[in-house]
């Protein structure tokens, strides 16, 4: 459980002041310069060794991920870029950061930025977030008033130019390939790798794309050190996250935690409970649409990190935690993810383009009562179809969600044939 | 209320009789296409597309007219085609015109859990339009969109650029009267929830 | 090198070669649909994935680099079920229409399946339908068959130069057309209808024609341009149905221009298909071979040999110039050409003529310099080859000319002759340009030489090539050669006629001394050899004799016209502006009792009594090499001696004038063609109401 004096968002509600003078007295902006004088490459060792994964969905180690930043030849620039592009479906943690918590993201992109070597960033924010990125403007300049953003930012020696980019609605974006080509000027579609965005990213060059919870925990883990961070959470899940809990709880809300917190006390505690009592569990999405629900029964036991819920065959994601009471109609509930899906397939490669839509209309009739014993197996197989065939992940987000309806409700599947 | 249906053909040719004809960026918003362009390295201003399509949308009244698609693509030295391309990817972009108040309305499981289905309900009811349909006095329309990312204070709906949060039939329609009385509303949790924070019982506020 | 091993199979390969390219090179079929080796990678369809050991995923081959000691599987179960799955979903949204769609028999979504797919369909739903697109008179569509492959985007955007095409929507609704429904502007257009792996974009003229299992396949050469694309000619019975390209990396690679592939339809039309005579009454009337030959050889009776004159035509094989050269030597007659449009350059040596950089060459240069020439319209292929430079290295193309757009950034500097003086003296900005490029070239076209100063601009341009080193001459035997100076042809017989020698002999005239000789009565006979360019009415008063296959604008004023083959309907030789000796094969007969042309010449010769050391085919390809040596090397270019050409003297100022007015009409054969005059109308007449919009 996350001790008051653990947190990193202390104003994750905006009860505070969330401007620059507000950001200060929580202790933003304090001793910056200090990991300049360390060095580009100590920043990066901390960060390994603090075991901070990244927070938008993969959940794949920083640290590493900026050592993979292709050598500086001196000449071509790197960029940073801040994936805002937060849709994933039960997930509203980046819009908190992005509102209340603008100063954190912000420095955290100096401190990002001087690591992997670069001098400009672009924060792509969704283009449905219109009043956070009014916050996120004022905020970059107010830093830039402040000398924070700039010709030597924070009096570090670094120089650092931070924008915006809002998108224009579109879930694809928020893959890093689809990303970086919404951000030259074209449609989101991923490109193929590799080449991956470290060596070959936006504009052509070096580019590291991180999600904004993962940049915003930077300068915290940084001031309060790497072995501050590690000893929160649980081995390979250290620190902490902000959990999101939709649906059916009493009181949905965000909530920053310790990883590795018991998916049961998170519910009980932030939760207020599931909507009619525990018993009245149906299932959880455990961490945004993309992966495979819980039925209540694993969610008993089981820790929110990545490495138990991938023991349980869903995963961490972003932490988005859907919660379903008996009232739902769980066939319904998962054919509108796979609707959502749809909707959001950018249409370059064939098994995302073809199959998230054969898939919807598949899960749309057994909900109708209108499928046979065949259509559920020939659901999941084409589930599976469409699983490590695509360009990008989002052929994977699709058939995880249906499959894990096949893997745990079955029996619902088979009680609705031939009604109607 | 009566309804009247846009044209749901997106092929550009379609649309031209709602067509305006010369767009052109007030002087105003002029500035700020430099400013914008500016953000961008040199040769590489065709990044700038999606930030001036939507001034250009925000000028028109809430949609993109193909005048407007032209002239921003020239700017940038982008082909039409590729404008169009990016115009039709990004949902965000109305090729239409649409009502005064775009009443998108989040359907997404987070949200149809919490309701969402019954919010459309209201507006064929109260408003007697579907998706995508606009009311003939021009002041909704209304769309189905996907998960806007205010899940734990669904169901939500975003009215033009603000978030309106933790509705329900009730008080989605008392939103919708204020607005037709030209009311001001207030964004954010109809509950008074502050941010995403847990509702308190005790204390509401 | 990195190694790697596919199938068990191990290869050595360069690193910047993909698996798949890999997989070819070890004989192992990877099916693709998007992949193209012309155009950049898409990786979109997803049909060639293979399995890369530890790697969890199958991999996309045709987008995967090699690496040192990669493992590849491309037999396993699960690439062959991931095969499977790819061609399920592209067919639950294409239609089951093969029995009426034009590219049934030579689909790739229908072999690809046949190889690889499932044996039964388990879509039960409803297949999604796409409106059809208008892409002009060239390009059938029907998008419901479109797999989304992208090819057609790419090709359009990458070689073609015209980014117009595009995939708007997204998802299942994605579509591909255009911004406003209208005909590519393009003149390479109808390659899109290769490349489509699918029957969505299929050939509008052919539309419904024939099936291409009905097809004979003839490989040749294409006449109407001086590229000398390597084409296949499709027949059935005795009518030509289509044309597409063959592969040829030296000249067209995969592609040819629109005029070569739709034009076909000429050879249906107004052909000549039996010999005739002027009559008294002013009229032609049908005659047989017999009396045509005769009232020839009345005619020439009385007339001396210096009276006889020759013209031969665009596209004229070279058989049938070397016959009609040694039957005017026989006649004792000097006055032959083979520049009907009056051009008075093309008598010095062979680099003043050729274009000598290579088309393939052309992607070596760092510098291109354009003068009085459209490549786009007059060799769009060599057009395709700058934009190719342009698109890699991005290769900087200076214009003095009249404008046209090309597909690729110009620089006009404008359209002044006098340019090409202050270029020589050092005096223009671009000099600076010129001097720093390493493989510099230079592509005088037509418009340049057309004119009374031809000669003169010639001599202005060989200067400033030497000026600026466009030709590295120390190094002419090293792999380092650069020859910068290019002439552009546009029609297929010239470099044939002129390496020939089809030219005026000791006191001979050139055409324009012809048609003035002809007013003096100084010529009485002419003989035009499918020539048909020439202001015909200049002609009228000598006799003519019209040899050639359309009834086109010689054959209006002629006196006798005997009926030619057309490229398709004879074996022949053309050299292309390369100078690079080709064969076209015969694919058909020519109609009715219209002859192969150098049989009917070599017929006439000796209908006069001649006769000439050659009765066959190969035996008039003898003499064509006792004539030019050169003719021996076949589909090969020699490199050229440098050496000096042109003529000094006085510039005149006028502009340099476009050489073609009409891309699509530019010989008989296309003035007779349905589908160019459609091209006409739409495309051409589009293009000028868009500019005025402008």
């Amino acid at each position: 459980m996350l001790s008051q004096k653990d947190a990193i968002f202390t104003n994750l509600y905006g009860r505070q002041e969330w401007r620059l003078p507000g950001a200060k007295k929580r202790g933003d902006w304090d001793r910056t310069q200090a990991a300049f004088a360390q060095g580009q490459e100590w920043v990066i060792q901390e960060i390994m060794a603090s075991g901070l994964r990244g927070r938008g969905g993969a959940g794949f180690p920083t640290g590493r991920k900026w050592s993979f930043m292709a050598k500086d030849d001196g000449i071509t620039p790197r960029y940073l870029i801040i994936n805002a592009d937060e849709s994933e479906p039960g997930t509203c943690k980046d819009r908190d950061i992005l509102r209340y918590e603008p100063h954190k993201l912000i420095e955290g992109a100096l401190l990002a930025g001087f690591a992997i070597g670069a001098h400009t960033g672009y924060i792509y924010i969704r283009g449905e977030f219109y009043r956070e990125a009014e916050h996120l403007e004022i905020a970059i300049r107010e830093a830039y008033e402040a000398g924070l953003l700039g010709k030597n930012a924070a009096s570090s020696g670094w120089d650092f130019d931070l924008y915006v980019h809002r998108g224009a609605g579109a879930y694809i974006c928020g893959e890093e390939t689809a990303l970086l080509e919404s951000l030259e000027g074209r449609k989101g579609m991923p490109r193929l790798k590799p080449p991956f965005p470290a060596l070959v990213g936006l504009y052509g060059c070096p580019t590291i794309v991180n999600n904004v919870e993962t940049i915003a925990v930077v300068p915290t883990i940084l001031r309060r050190g790497a072995s501050w961070f590690a000893s929160l959470g649980t081995p390979n899940n250290t620190g902490t996250k902000i959990f999101c809990l939709s649906g059916h709880v009493n009181t949905p809300c965000n909530v920053e935690e310790v990883m590795g917190i018991p998916l049961k006390e998170l519910i009980e505690k932030y939760g207020g409970g599931v909507r009619g009592g525990w018993d009245n569990l149906l299932a959880v999405i455990p961490g945004g649409s993309s992966v495979p629900l819980l039925p209540k029964d694993i969610c008993e036991m089981v820790l929110m990190d990545f490495t138990s819920l991938a023991n349980v065959k869903s995963g961490l994601g972003t932490a988005g935690v859907i919660v379903m009471d008996k009232s739902t109609d769980i066939v319904r509930a998962i054919a509108r993810l796979s609707k959502f899906y749809m909707h959001e397939s950018c249409g370059q490669c064939t098994p995302c383009r073809e199959g998230t839509g054969w898939v919807w209309r598949m899960l749309v009739r057994l909900a109708d009562g209108l499928g046979t014993i065949k259509d559920i197996d020939r659901l999941e197989e084409v589930t599976y179809q469409i699983e490590g065939h695509t360009i990008c992940a989002l052929g994977e987000a699709a058939a995880w969600p249906v499959q894990g309806l096949v893997r745990h409700f079955r029996p619902e599947l088979e009680r609705r044939l031939g009604v109607q | 209320m009566k309804k009247s249906a846009p044209k749901k053909d997106r092929s550009a040719s379609s649309s031209s009789i709602e067509d305006l004809k010369t767009f052109s960026f007030s002087k105003e918003n002029e500035e700020r296409v430099e400013e914008i362009i500016k953000r961008y390295p040199k040769g590489r201003q065709a990044s700038a597309i999606l930030p001036l399509f939507d001034l250009a949308q925000r000028q028109c009244g809430g949609w993109l007219p193909k005048s407007a698609i032209e002239k921003i693509t020239e700017r940038l030295g982008v082909s039409l085609i590729r404008g169009y391309e990016v115009a039709t990817f990004y949902t965000m972009f109305n090729l239409n015109p649409v009502g005064r108040y775009h009443l998108q309305i989040c359907g997404t499981t987070p949200c149809m859990l919490r309701g969402s289905e019954d919010l459309k309900r209201v507006c064929q009811r109260h408003l007697g339009i579907e998706c995508k349909e606009t009311t003939e006095d021009g002041l909704f329309t209304l769309s189905e969109v996907e998960c806007i990312g205010a899940c734990v204070n669904a169901p939500a709906i975003q009215i033009n650029d603000d978030y309106y949060e933790d509705l329900t039939e009730e008080s989605f329609l008392k939103l919708l009267k204020d607005l037709e009385a030209g009311l001001e509303v207030k964004p954010g949790s109809v509950l008074g929830r502050q941010g995403s924070a847990p509702l308190e019982k005790e204390s509401p506020c | 090198m990195p190694k790697l091993l596919i199938d068990g199979k191990e290869i050595e390969v360069s690193e910047d070669v993909t698996v798949l390219q890999a997989a070819e090179m070890l004989g192992i079929e990877i099916p693709v649909f998007c992949y193209h080796p012309k155009l950049s990678i898409a990786g979109n369809c997803r049909m060639c994935l293979v399995e890369m050991e530890k790697s969890p995923k199958p991999i996309a081959s045709c987008a995967m680099p090699v690496c040192e000691g990669m493992v590849i599987h491309t037999q396993t179960p699960m690439v062959k079920k991931a095969r499977q799955g790819v061609l399920e979903f592209l067919l639950i949204n294409h239609p089951l229409d093969c029995p009426i769609c034009d590219q049934g028999g030579e689909c790739d979504l229908q072999d690809i399946t046949v190889a690889y797919g499932g044996d039964s369909s388990r879509f039960g739903l409803n297949k999604r339908a796409v409106p059809d697109k208008d892409f002009g008179p060239l390009i059938e569509t029907a998008m419901n068959r479109c797999i989304h492959c992208t090819r057609c985007i790419r090709f359009a955007t990458e070689i073609a130069g015209v980014p117009e095409l595009g995939a708007t929507g997204r998802g299942e609704e994605m579509e591909i057309g255009t911004y406003i429904q209208k005909a590519i502007t393009s003149e390479l257009s109808g390659n899109m209808i290769d490349i489509c792996p699918v029957g969505a974009l299929t050939s509008k003229p052919y539309n419904f024609q024939g099936r291409s299992w009905e097809l004979s396949h003839t490989p040749s050469i294409d006449v109407l341009d001086a590229v000398g694309s390597a084409i296949r000619i499709d027949t059935r019975g005795r009518e030509v149905m289509r044309i597409l390209p063959r592969q040829n990396d030296n000249v067209n690679e995969d592609w040819i221009s629109d005029k070569t592939r739709f034009a076909c339809d000429g050879l249906k039309y107004q052909r000549l298909d039996r010999p005739y005579v002027r009559g008294k009454d002013g009229r032609l009337h049908a005659v047989s071979w017999h009396e045509a030959f005769d009232v020839i050889a009345d005619r020439l009776q009385h007339v001396p040999g210096d009276h006889i004159a020759a013209i031969a035509g665009d596209m004229m094989d070279a058989e049938a110039m070397v016959a009609l050269k040694d039957l005017m030597m026989a006649l004792g007659s000097p006055h032959m050409d083979c520049r009907q449009e009056g051009v008075r350059t093309g008598v010095g040596p062979r680099c003043s003529y050729l274009f000598n950089t290579t088309i393939a060459g052309i992607e070596r240069a760092d510098f291109c310099l354009l003068i009085g020439t459209s490549p786009r319209w007059e060799a769009p292929l060599i057009n395709a080859r700058i934009r190719k430079n342009y698109l890699f290295t991005g290769l900087p193309v200076a214009l003095i000319g009249h404008f046209h757009e090309q597909g690729y950034p110009l620089d006009h500097l404008g359209n002044d002759p006098f340019l090409l003086e202050r270029i020589m003296k050092g005096k223009h900005p671009i000099c600076a340009a010129l001097k720093a490029a390493k493989n510099p070239m230079m592509i005088v076209g037509q418009g340049a030489l057309r004119r009374e100063d031809g000669n003169i601009i010639l001599s202005l341009a060989r200067h400033i090539a030497d000026k600026y080193e466009f030709v590295h001459k120390t190094k002419s035997h090293s792999f380092e050669y650069w020859n910068g100076f290019n002439v552009l042809q546009t029609v297929a017989s010239r470099v044939g006629g002129l390496d020939l020698g089809f030219l005026p002999g000791p006191n001979g005239y050139a055409v324009g001394e012809i048609i003035q000789a002809i007013r003096r009565k100084k010529i009485e006979v002419l003989y035009l050899l499918g020539t048909d360019e020439i202001e015909m009415k200049l002609l009228k008063s000598a006799f003519v004799i019209y040899q050639g296959h359309h009834g086109d604008r010689g054959a209006a004023i002629a006196d006798v016209v005997l009926p030619g083959a057309a490229y398709t309907e004879k074996d022949g030789t053309y050299v292309n502006t390369e100078g690079r000796i080709q064969r076209g094969l015969k694919a058909v007969s020519p109609p009715g009792e219209a002859k192969e042309d150098w049989k009917i010449i070599k017929a006439l010769s000796e209908r006069l009594g001649f006769e000439f050391s050659y009765n066959t085919l190969d035996e008039i390809r003898e003499r064509l090499v006792e004539i030019n040596p050169l003719f021996d090397e076949i589909d090969c270019v020699q490199r050229t001696q440098w050496r000096e050409f042109g003529q000094e003297g006085v510039l005149c100022s006028d502009p340099f004038r476009p050489t073609i007015k009409n891309f699509y009409m530019t010989d008989s054969i296309s003035r007779h063609s349905v589908t160019m005059a459609r091209c006409t109308q739409e495309i051409l007449a589009d293009k000028q109401r868009v500019s005025s919009y402008d």
